[in-house]
């Protein structure tokens, strides 16, 4: 394949689609964030794959002007899986909901988390099923009152990041619809990453579970809770950096800054450390709750290990003839 | 290599200077069918291999069914522990592995019990007579020994102390009794090659090789074989000899074959010669895990194999593959196959190419995994959601997998479709001869990816095949969206439209409808028309023709004819079965193709179902036959 002058603007990036989501969606803003920021990785336009599967978040692909495959509830890991194992010269994004990935799809998200393939999962979660209507989410809060619970959903939700943690992610983040400047710092950082990087995005869905994340996307309040993580940094945090996080008998505690406790007796964030990952992992409202890159590691890609073993073999035993394959194991010849 | 002469007069493993028996002049016979019943730790699928490759060897035609238990290791001693492998070689064209063996050897008591009620009258009995303790007596549910009595009268058995006899033979190897007992299937094997004047030469190679790393297990199993053929040999125990000559094939060089490796070598196959790397997603079921292993082991050829999470992901898998431009294939059986549904719709919505291969088993539900059955035939047709034709090709004997895989291959490609591939656990096991195919002989299945940036829409179809261009992503100026929803006609937008969507659902089935012009047509053998024509499709084949062969050797006037490909059904079958009075459809189901034919050619077929996870014998079709000719004549 040639590679072309890579088209450098975010209308290139835009098909000609109407985008057909609710006015005021969450979606809106992500697409804006990813529109902008593909032109500035250096990737020829031909080369993304975006891979899908169903809700309101997979209708992504028909809206950029990328290679795209809007497939079925729940496999659209698998899909991207078999499409970067076959083709490592793709990039390949993956864009999924907290149904379609969590839920229906459950399994697939966990194995390519395992394995490591080279995608980039998008996980919009807004706690809520869009597309069916309104009916509460795997990651919707028990007690729900929905459609299908009336009376209140009664099952605990899943945390998308302790989930992906616990599958072996090498690369674990979460961004913020609205952050529009942090969503395409984390996303940069993602398309970098080989492997699986997985991102949780909090959208918002102001129709069926309007203002879930206000607590911290709300102006006034965002600075007090939301806690931006940065490798190497002390993990502080509020309109005026006056608070902090620190460790205290094996858990996290808020503190605030003082004279006596300054920002040098916050934690050093790690993003190589498994054990502090799953612990900021489990901070959850009420409280503040991180975003940013909360673990980061390398490890080998899947699609890479993969190819790699076939050339070890084709240079163990030489690029088989198909004459030679069909002639092997014991032949015996009828004379005429 | 050039066919062996059969070592009639070698004396493999005799001590010089023994006192022998005076060996009797093998008797030529045509045909023999022998069965190897044991427990499924005493290595019968080993056993029956073995005697399988060294008559191939030989050059005799051959068939073989294996028969063993879903459990891998089912308690020792018990019925449901065990494991059977049939084989018959002819010096002859044949079609089956024998309706009933003229040979057993039952290794215990339990293979005995549940294999005599087959074997033939005045059959060979060999039996172990040393494993008819009253311990496992009981395990096999017998009150009394049946070695004493007259349960065994009618067959002529030959009791042998199979385990002490090994034990002796093995007794200066530096191992345990318990080890030694392993090679008893070796000591059987060397008797059974004494009676049909087999080589041990090959056997001995292959154990060789196979046991290189333990080289005392490698003596202790060629000491036993060794030792089973002298001790026929020295004691005459048997009083009588066979030899089954070379069969007429046709010339050129052959191999054995079961039915999983001729498909893994055909997609190898038309992978090359596509041009296009093979992608397999697969999740191990049985019986069509073997042909994951198989493809596993040929990475050299570029081939990608991914064992999935599940089935789902497997056809998924090889879905997102297609998309990126691999040959795409996925493996499984029914109950994967209904996992797999909504993927293969997938791969029919977006017209990417992919082959899926049901290797199918006894159903429903787990049913009898390790059992064949031709149950899923309605499954594949129409088994998913929405109007959705797609082709449907089943191979009919062991070596016909490889040309049906490639024939997958042609049409998933040519047609931008998925193909099942319809096998089941009798084809996928059995094995026979195969004579190999020129390379440059078998089909050219290059195909050119799209690379116009001109003008380009996605489902733009080719005015003769109807098959959509296939653009890979990677090409510049071809950025496309795919996916399950409906397709606007040419721009491939996502569509509501309602004459649209008739439109692309004719479209759809109207591209599958035109492979038909490119199979061929049925072929009858017999008389192209008449009172009896015999239709099968897939595994029955070998059971058929012997049966339709014998019944006109008789001097009965009956047709038969095979279907290979049973959606798009060739052109001509409702022409072929209006030539004859009565069809008879015998199938391993409960009438699933004749469903089909009545409604498509309202043709009154006689069905002839078999449900019991076992292939058809000879012999029941033949009286089906002679039933309706004789009937009618009445």
């Amino acid at each position: 394949m040639t590679t072309q002058i890579v088209p450098l603007t975010r209308k290139e990036f835009q098909s000609d689609q109407e985008v057909r989501w609710c006015p005021g969606c969450g979606d809106y803003a992500i697409l804006k964030v990813v529109q902008s920021l593909f032109p500035t990785l250096g990737i020829p336009r031909e080369k993304f794959v975006i891979v899908s599967g169903i809700g309101c978040s997979s209708r992504f692909p028909y809206y950029m002007n990328t290679f795209g495959f809007h497939t079925i509830h729940g496999r659209a890991p698998a899909v991207a899986t078999g499409l970067k194992t076959a083709r490592p010269d793709l990039d390949v994004w993956v864009v999924t909901g907290d149904g379609d990935a969590l839920s229906i799809g459950g399994n697939h998200l966990i194995h390519t988390l395992r394995r490591n393939v080279g995608v980039k999962i998008l996980l919009f979660n807004n706690r809520i099923y869009g597309l069916t209507k309104g009916q509460y989410s795997p990651t919707s809060e028990v007690g729900k009152r929905t459609s299908s619970t009336p009376v209140g959903s009664l099952d605990n939700p899943f945390n998308p990041l302790t989930l992906a943690l616990g599958a072996g992610a090498t690369f674990v983040a979460r961004g913020v619809d609205v952050f529009q400047k942090h969503l395409t710092e984390i996303l940069t950082q993602a398309a970098a990453h080989r492997g699986t990087a997985f991102v949780e995005i909090y959208q918002n869905c102001n129709i069926f579970n309007d203002h879930a994340f206000a607590y911290m996307t709300n102006k006034t309040e965002r600075a007090n809770q939301a806690i931006y993580l940065e490798h190497g940094k002390p993990v502080v945090f509020g309109d005026n950096q006056q608070l902090g996080i620190r460790v205290k008998d094996m858990r996290l505690e808020v503190v605030e800054l003082s004279d006596s406790v300054t920002a040098e007796d916050c934690l050093i964030w790690d993003e190589t450390n498994p054990v502090l990952a799953t612990m900021m992992a489990h901070q959850l409202p009420p409280g503040p709750t991180p975003v940013g890159i909360l673990r980061r590691v390398e490890g080998a890609p899947f699609e890479e290990s993969v190819q790699a073993q076939i050339q070890h073999e084709i240079d163990a035993k030489g690029t088989g003839s198909l004459e030679g394959l069909l002639h092997s194991g014991d032949t015996w010849t009828v004379g005429a | 290599m050039t066919i062996p002469a059969p070592a009639a007069e070698a004396e493999p493993g005799a001590t010089a200077g023994e006192a022998r028996a005076e060996r009797p002049a093998a008797e030529k016979i045509a045909e023999v069918v022998v069965r190897f019943a044991g427990d499924s730790g005493d290595g019968m699928q080993l056993t029956g291999t073995q005697f399988t490759n060294t008559s191939a060897m030989i050059g005799n035609d051959l068939s073989t069914l294996p028969d063993f238990p879903a459990e891998i290791r089912a308690p020792a001693g018990t019925l449901p522990g065990v494991s059977a492998f049939q084989v018959r070689i002819a010096d002859y064209d044949i079609h089956t592995p024998g309706d009933v063996p003229d040979v057993l050897v039952a290794m215990n008591p339990a293979a005995l019990k549940t294999n005599l009620a087959d074997l033939k009258p005045n059959g060979i009995l060999i039996v172990n007579s040393n494993e008819f303790t009253d311990r496992n007596l009981k395990k096999a549910h017998y009150e009394t020994n049946p070695l004493d009595g007259s349960g065994l009268d009618g067959f002529r058995v030959f009791k042998v102390e199979l385990t002490k006899l090994t034990r002796v033979a093995l007794e200066e190897l530096d191992l345990d009794n318990r080890s030694r007992d392993r090679s008893k299937n070796l000591f059987a094997l060397g008797m059974v090659y004494w009676m049909f004047s087999r080589p041990l030469d090959n056997t001995i190679e292959w154990l060789n090789k196979k046991f290189a790393k333990k080289p005392v297990i490698a003596e202790a199993n060629v000491k036993a074989l060794k030792a089973g053929w002298n001790y026929c040999d020295i004691t005459g125990a048997f009083q009588v000899r066979y030899d089954v000559e070379p069969a007429d094939l046709t010339p050129g060089t052959y191999r054995n074959i079961n039915g999983n490796s001729a498909l893994a070598l055909g997609l190898v196959a038309a992978s090359r010669r596509s041009g296009l790397p093979l992608f397999l997603g697969s999740y191990p079921i049985t019986p069509a895990s073997s042909v994951l292993h198989e493809l596993a082991r040929f990475k050299q050829y570029g081939v990608t194999t991914f064992q999935a999470e599940d089935e789902i992901a497997a056809v998924c898998a090889a879905v997102g593959a297609a998309f990126g431009g691999s040959l795409s294939v996925t493996t499984t059986s029914g109950p994967g196959i209904a996992l797999k549904s909504e993927g293969m719709n997938l791969a029919l919505m977006t017209e990417l190419p992919l082959v899926v291969c049901n290797i199918q088993r006894a159903g429903p539900s787990t049913g009898m995994p390790t059992k064949t059955e031709q149950t899923d035939l309605l499954q594949v047709m129409f088994g998913r959601n929405g109007e959705s034709p797609l082709p449907v090709i089943a191979p009919a004997s062991p070596a016909d997998c490889f040309d049906v895989a490639i024939e997958a291959c042609r049409m998933a490609l040519r047609y931008m479709v998925p193909v099942v591939y319809l096998s089941d656990g009798y084809l996928a096991n059995g094995s026979e001869p195969w004579k190999l195919p020129q390379v440059e002989e078998l089909p050219d299945l290059r195909i050119d990816f799209h690379s116009d940036a001109e003008d380009f829409q996605p489902y733009r179809r080719d005015p003769k095949t109807l098959a959509r261009n296939w653009a890979v992503p990677g090409t510049p100026g071809l950025e496309h969206r795919i996916g399950g929803l409906e397709k606007q006609e040419v721009t491939g937008n996502v569509s509501y439209d309602p004459e649209n969507h008739e439109r692309m659902t004719w479209l759809r089935a109207e591209k599958i409808e035109r492979i038909a012009n490119t199979i061929p047509e049925m072929e009858v053998f017999g008389e192209p028309n008449g009172k009896l024509l015999v239709l099968g499709w897939g595994s029955s084949l070998g059971a058929i023709t012997g049966a339709v062969n014998a019944a006109r050797a008789r001097g009965y006037t009956v047709s038969r004819a095979h279907l290979r490909h049973l959606s798009p059904l060739p052109k001509n079958v409702g022409q072929v079965l209006a030539s004859f009075e009565h069809v008879l459809l015998p199938e391993m189901n409960s009438g699933q193709l004749a469903l089909l034919l009545r409604a498509r050619f309202l043709k009154d077929i006689i069905s002839m179902p078999k449900v019991q996870g076992k292939p058809f014998n000879r012999s029941e079709i033949q009286d089906k036959i002679v039933e309706i000719l004789e009937g009618d004549a009445a």
